[in-house]
Formats: C-alpha cells, sequence, structure tokens
C-alpha cells in the first residue's frame, strides 16, 4: 500500500498561518490594535469624548519643546541607572556568591533577595514612602548614629527624591537579576572552574574569565526586562510623590496618565505613549545588538 | 523572506483599515458638537412629578462614604415615598472612578438621568462646551433655586454656555453640601503660649514667630502630595490680593495677573514660613494624612486645611481641637478657599429631565439639609442653624455659614485651568522649599493662566 501523500490542506502555504490564527488573533486584538489605534489618536486633538480636531504631527512638534515632557525622559533615563545598571551589579556579586559559597540556609536568603518581586508595588509604594517619611526609619536611623545632617524628607527634597525613588527600583530588580544570573551560572561545567584553579586563578580572575562570559545571555535579559520595568515606571511614581517636589520625579508613564485622564489631552498622551514605545524599543535594540556582537 | 512578505502586507493592510476607520470621538454619538448645551424655559418647566406618569430615574452620584452615603440612601426612600410614581435606580462609585466614567457615559446615547459632575474646568467646563449638559436656568426660575442658594456658592456651578466664562452664566448643576479651608488650632496650646485665637492677619503671623520663639513648630502641612499647599496658599492669598481678583484667577477667567505685587507678597509669605521652618522641617516630604495624624498627636499649634478633616481629628483631640475661618482678608471681609460638594446636574440626552430635576429639587430642600446635618454631613444651606451645639463640627458649621453668606467663599485655585493643579501644586512646593523665588514661581502660575485664557 503506497503511503498516503500528505493532504492539500496540509501542503499549502498558508498552513502554518493558520495554526499561529489563534495566538496572533489575540495578540492582535489586545495589542496591536490598541497600538495602531494609539497612533491614531496621537494624530489628533480630542478630550476623550465628543469631536476630535485632526492636527497632524503637531502633538509630537509640540512634545519637542514641552519642558515637562523633556524632564520625564531626563528622569526615566536615571532611572535606568537605578533599575537597571545597579541591579545588575549588585546581582552579579550576589550571584557569584552564592554560586561559590557554601552557606547554610542559601535557599532563605535567595528567597528573602527575591521577595520584593513577590510583593505587590503599591504595598512596596507604601512602605517606602513610610521608611522615607521626614519622621521615619529611615532618618530615624540616621539620627542614631549621629548622621543628623543627612536626615531629610527624602521624597520632598528636590536632590534626592528622584535616587529615593530610583532606590526603590534597585531593591525591587536586584532578586530578578540575581535569579536569572544564577540560573545562568548554574549551567556553567564545574570542570572550567576546576581547570582554572589548577593553572591557578583566585575567585576574582575566575569570575571575570569564566562566570562573567558564561552569562552574557542571561546578563542581556536581565537588562531588557530592567530597561523597560524602569522606562514603563508608573505606580511607584503615582504613589509615592506625584511626579514632584516640583516636576523632579515626574516620568514618561506618569505624563500619559496625566494629560490622558487630568488634562483630557487624550492626544498628547498617546503621542507620549507613542514615543515611550519607541524609545522602549530603540534601547532594548541596542542592548540586544551589543550582546549578540559581544558574543 | 516570503514570511515577511506575508506578514508585512497583513500589517499594512490592516494598518491601513485601521487608521481609514472613523476618527476617535466622531463614531460615538455626541451630542451638538457646536457647543452650548440648551434647557428648557420656566415655563415649558413640569415641576408636579405626579404629573410625570411612571418614571425610572438614573441617578450617578459619588456619595460612597459613611455619612454621605447614609444622607443620600434616607433622601432617596423619603423622595419615593413622596412620589411613588418615580424609581430611583441609583448607582455610586468612588470620586474618581464616576470622574473618569462620566466624560465616556455622556458620550454615548444610554446617559444617567442625574448626575454628579466635577466643577473644574477639565469636567465641568468641557462638558458644557460640548453640549453635554442640560442648561438648569429655566428650572431654577421655576423652583426658585436662586433664592434657596447664595450667589457665592451658585457661581461655583456657573459657565457661559460656549463653556469660556466660568463663574457667571447658566447654571448646570447644584450641590448639597458645602466644604471650606481654614484654621484649626489647639486650645490648650494656645494657652500655653499665652495668646489668644487671631483676630486678623498679624495677629497670626505674630502668633506664628510667638510659637517659634516657645519651641513649638507653629504650622503643620504635608505636601507630598503637592495639593495641599493650595489649601493654605488660598487663605493666605485672601489676605494680600482683593477676592475678585483672586476669583478671576481660579476661575481662570481673563483680566488677571498671578505676577502682581499682591500675588507676590503672598507668595513671599508663604515662601518666608517655609524658610523659617514654620512649617517643619520638611513639608514637602510629609504625606496629608501623616501631617493631620502627627497634629493630633500633639505636632504643631496650628494646621490650616479643609473642613473635611475636623471630624477624624476630632475623634482624637476631643475638645482641644477648634476651628475659625481665617482672619478678614485684604477687603476687610472673610475670605477663604472653599465651595461645595460636587454638583448634581442632568445630561443633555437625560430622558427624565423633568424628573431628574424634582429629585434635584428635592435633595437640596431645607428637609433634606436637615437630613444632611443628621447624617453627619455639612449641608450647604442653613449651616449655621443646623450646627451641632458642641464639638468642631459646630465651628466648622458657623465658619462656613459666616463665609458663605456674609463674606465670600474664594473658590479652588485649581479649578483655573486644566493643568493648574499641576503647576500651582509644583510651584508652590517649590516656593515652600526654596527652589524657585516668589517672582519666578508668579511667573510660572502666570504662564499657565495667561496661554488659557488667550486660547479661550
Amino acid at each position: 500500500m503506497a503511503r498516503q501523500r500528505p493532504s492539500a490542506v496540509v501542503r499549502s502555504r498558508a498552513t502554518p498561518y493558520l495554526f499561529i490564527l489563534p495566538a496572533f488573533l489575540v495578540y492582535a486584538a489586545f495589542s496591536l490594535y490598541p497600538l495602531v489605534r494609539a497612533a491614531q489618536f496621537s494624530l489628533f486633538e480630542w478630550p476623550g469624548f465628543g469631536p476630535s480636531t485632526f492636527v497632524g504631527l503637531q502633538n509630537y512638534i509640540d512634545l519637542a519643546s514641552d519642558p515637562d515632557f523633556r524632564a520625564a525622559i531626563g528622569n526615566a533615563l536615571v532611572l535606568i541607572l537605578f533599575y537597571a545598571a545597579l541591579p545588575l551589579v549588585i546581582g552579579l556579586v550576589l550571584a557569584a556568591i552564592f554560586r561559590r559559597g557554601q552557606v547554610r540556609g542559601m535557599g532563605f536568603f535567595r528567597s528573602v533577595i527575591f521577595l520584593p518581586q513577590v510583593i505587590a508595588l503599591v504595598v512596596v509604594a507604601v512602605a517606602w514612602r513610610n521608611i522615607y517619611a521626614p519622621n521615619g526609619p529611615l532618618n530615624q536611623a540616621l539620627r542614631a548614629v549621629g548622621l543628623d545632617e543627612l536626615a531629610r524628607g527624602w521624597l520632598g527634597d528636590p536632590g534626592a527624591a528622584l535616587p529615593a525613588v530610583g532606590f526603590i527600583g534597585t531593591w525591587l530588580e536586584m532578586g530578578l537579576v540575581m535569579l536569572l544570573l544564577l540560573a545562568g551560572m548554574s549551567r556553567i561545567p564545574d570542570d572550567l572552574f576546576e581547570a582554572a584553579r589548577l593553572d591557578g586563578a583566585g575567585p576574582v580572575q575566575e569570575f571575570f574569565a569564566i562566570t562573567l562570559p558564561s552569562v552574557r545571555g542571561e546578563i542581556v535579559v536581565a537588562l531588557v526586562l530592567t530597561i523597560i520595568a524602569a522606562l514603563k515606571t508608573f505606580d511607584l511614581v503615582y504613589l509615592t510623590t506625584s511626579g514632584g517636589p516640583g516636576n523632579a520625579t515626574t516620568v514618561p508613564s506618569y505624563e500619559v496618565y496625566y494629560r490622558a485622564f487630568q488634562l483630557r489631552e487624550v492626544g498628547s498622551a498617546s503621542a507620549v505613549a507613542i514615543v515611550l514605545t519607541l524609545l522602549v524599543f530603540a534601547i532594548n535594540v541596542l542592548v540586544t545588538r551589543i550582546g549578540e556582537r559581544a558574543s | 523572506m516570503r514570511r515577511r512578505t506575508f506578514l508585512g502586507s497583513t500589517a499594512v493592510a490592516g494598518g491601513l483599515g485601521l487608521l481609514a476607520a472613523c476618527a476617535p470621538g466622531s463614531d460615538s454619538g455626541s451630542g451638538g458638537s457646536d457647543g452650548g448645551g440648551s434647557g428648557p424655559a420656566a415655563g415649558d418647566v413640569e415641576t408636579d412629578p405626579s404629573a410625570m406618569g411612571d418614571v425610572t430615574l438614573k441617578v450617578w452620584d459619588q456619595e460612597v462614604r459613611g455619612a454621605q452615603n447614609d444622607a443620600i440612601e434616607a433622601l432617596i426612600k423619603a423622595f419615593q415615598e413622596d412620589n411613588p410614581n418615580i424609581t430611583v435606580e441609583r448607582v455610586s462609585q468612588s470620586f474618581d472612578d464616576l470622574q473618569q466614567q462620566t466624560g465616556l457615559a455622556l458620550s454615548g446615547n444610554d446617559v444617567p438621568d442625574v448626575l454628579q459632575v466635577n466643577n473644574a474646568r477639565g469636567d465641568m467646563g468641557e462638558f458644557v462646551k460640548a453640549g453635554q449638559l442640560t442648561d438648569l436656568s429655566g428650572y431654577a426660575e421655576a423652583y426658585g433655586w436662586e433664592d434657596r442658594f447664595s450667589d457665592s456658592v451658585l457661581s461655583k456651578a456657573r459657565y457661559s454656555a460656549d463653556g469660556v466664562t466660568f463663574g457667571e452664566g447658566s447654571l448646570w448643576g447644584l450641590p448639597q453640601t458645602g466644604e471650606v479651608c481654614g484654621i484649626y488650632y489647639s486650645a490648650t496650646k494656645l494657652e500655653t503660649l499665652g495668646v489668644e485665637p487671631p483676630t486678623s492677619w498679624d495677629e497670626l503671623f505674630a502668633l506664628v514667630e510667638a510659637a517659634q520663639k516657645a519651641g513649638e513648630q507653629p504650622l503643620v502641612l504635608g505636601n507630598l502630595e503637592q495639593w495641599p499647599a493650595l489649601h493654605v496658599f488660598g487663605p493666605l492669598q485672601a489676605n494680600f490680593v482683593p477676592t475678585d481678583e483672586i476669583t478671576t484667577l481660579a476661575m481662570g477667567n481673563a483680566g488677571a495677573e498671578w505676577t502682581d505685587d499682591p500675588n507676590i507678597q503672598a507668595l513671599t509669605q508663604l515662601a518666608d514660613w517655609g524658610s523659617s521652618g514654620a512649617f517643619g522641617d520638611s513639608p514637602n516630604g510629609l504625606a496629608y494624612d501623616t501631617a493631620w495624624a502627627d497634629y493630633t498627636k500633639g505636632t504643631g499649634v496650628l494646621l490650616i486645611g479643609g473642613s473635611w478633616l475636623g471630624p477624624d481629628m476630632e475623634a482624637v483631640m476631643g475638645d482641644d481641637l477648634r476651628f475659625m475661618a481665617p482672619p478678614a482678608g485684604a477687603d476687610g471681609k472673610v475670605a477663604t478657599t472653599g465651595g461645595t460638594g460636587l454638583p448634581f446636574g442632568i445630561p443633555a440626552k437625560a430622558a427624565n429631565a423633568d424628573a431628574a430635576a424634582a429629585y434635584i429639587d428635592y435633595i437640596t430642600s431645607d428637609t433634606a439639609m436637615e437630613l444632611i446635618a443628621d447624617n453627619g454631613g455639612m449641608p450647604v444651606l442653613r449651616t449655621a442653624e443646623l450646627a451641632p451645639t458642641s464639638g468642631v463640627n459646630k465651628d466648622i458649621y458657623e465658619a462656613f455659614d459666616a463665609v458663605s453668606n456674609d463674606g465670600v467663599l474664594l473658590p479652588y485655585l485649581d479649578y483655573a485651568t486644566p493643568s493648574f493643579a499641576d503647576t500651582a501644586g509644583a510651584a508652590l512646593q517649590e516656593v515652600i522649599g526654596g527652589q524657585a523665588e516668589p517672582a519666578a514661581a508668579a511667573e510660572t502660575l502666570q504662564a499657565d493662566y495667561g496661554e488659557f485664557t488667550a486660547e479661550a
């Protein structure tokens, strides 16, 4: 009996697309469609109800000279330092220690460091707002050790507010980065380290010669995730400072919310959202490219 | 390659299809887009509910908190008993939720009959402009609302039909409750300092200095959220700036200036309080709710803020907590920031406008005010008369009555422009923190106000 030939449906070029169709429909309905609509809204002046006026690229042109928007972008870039760069450094060190160390109760410490990722952001924000309060635990601790001149209303001081919010981000992302890197490091074969040790390498040399190059992929993933978190951060700012003092901690996502729901300028809000999307996309393409080139 | 072509063409086709779809808003069947809502004349209005047939009245409000909710429920029950042909279907949700849904709801065809709308330009002003609310002037005449309410109160719900002028023109809603910003003080602390409650602003400034010398924090302010400073600056501004000018500025009408001397003097006074530490070390880093909680525990002598704080603070401080309207200001009259609860309006497309007006009339009637007071809210009418016999609410009711009837109830400064809450909040934070000179802050405020009034 001759083997049955695949049916016309299976041989058809369209078949693979039929398989992705269900997923694509969901994706299109909840991601692509809103994205295209937002792009469309950004070309209109529209209060969110009633009639709209087509204004072309005017919303984008206005953004270029809008000091609030530029401050927001600047703050977002500073937050990348706190959300992505610092957690990466800390996460690398912690992961390297955990990999080498024979600490008792390692699982416990790992869980504790990862814990911030599990807590709802609203809870995190409220807790840190209390820690940073003028009479809060942080200032009490500083005063207790005689550092009175360092004590301040952390979220109300224009110089300290952004780093204070940023540090919450560092604390949040640290655990995630560590876990990702730890997973990567556990895949490095032990004989590599053994060989290095036989050649007389110390822990530091081991780290730079073996550990770091081996987890390059994980570093890229960690950076992509944390940079996105930094750029889209909203809840922390909304709940801790509302963008203040002045506009020292305003961020692009907060501007989107503020423009759409407070100012009722849906067009301008959509323009900010589109610029933010492009920014996230561009930075992450850059990170991924650098990661690929280095490997 | 082939795959990319396929995906690419899908995206392009889909994208074009979507972009070619109708512009935002145009598909929603919105009301008269030429602007300007309309309403019936007094002669065309049916004021007898029994002649309206069987009606189901849809009411959307945001009176969800304990006392307010009790009052509304009691009123609805009484209204339905008096008018058995009318059934009230009430939807209540928080202020934020209602505010965000109102825009969408009003642009559709299935609108509620009665709706609480925020007075601000960004809300009521926009809806008036879009022709989505009913002009209540005819009803006001038929029911005599202008005799019932003072001008100062009604002006907070008046806009010209094109939405350009705020504070004058047609009436778009009626409020039920009142609010006023004033000065809370601790009776025992004033006694310890050996001073009487201030009767003039100079006495108040002297009191602040005396308290500071005695090692007390004179004023309590938690300004992390940016808006609390507006409730301090509002009363303070009235000491320097004529009330007409403040009203013009706060309602975003053309013809006043933030950069004139009186306003800069007011900002300078705020800056002085900030730099001298009269507000404590870090008012901008302190949360609003933490600040008044600290005050109840004995931090500070005075707290300038809204009447809504009274009952909660009294629960801790008891008789020690007192409230007063600020001393008479630049005009020689008592003037302070205050206003009303959100006004109840009628959407332009409401199916039962006459019944809606009858309901609004009922919940703002004299008997309704008694019910509100009984349930612990502050009625906007007959306030002094209905004041409790003791406690901080007695002070608050009397202060509100004095300000709304004999003085001037100044509008919240952030009514001015859609972005003014943010602009003023940030500017006042910087004045208090010393990051901006008063004159520079005045420029910032003027820029926002000036740009808005120039566009209108």
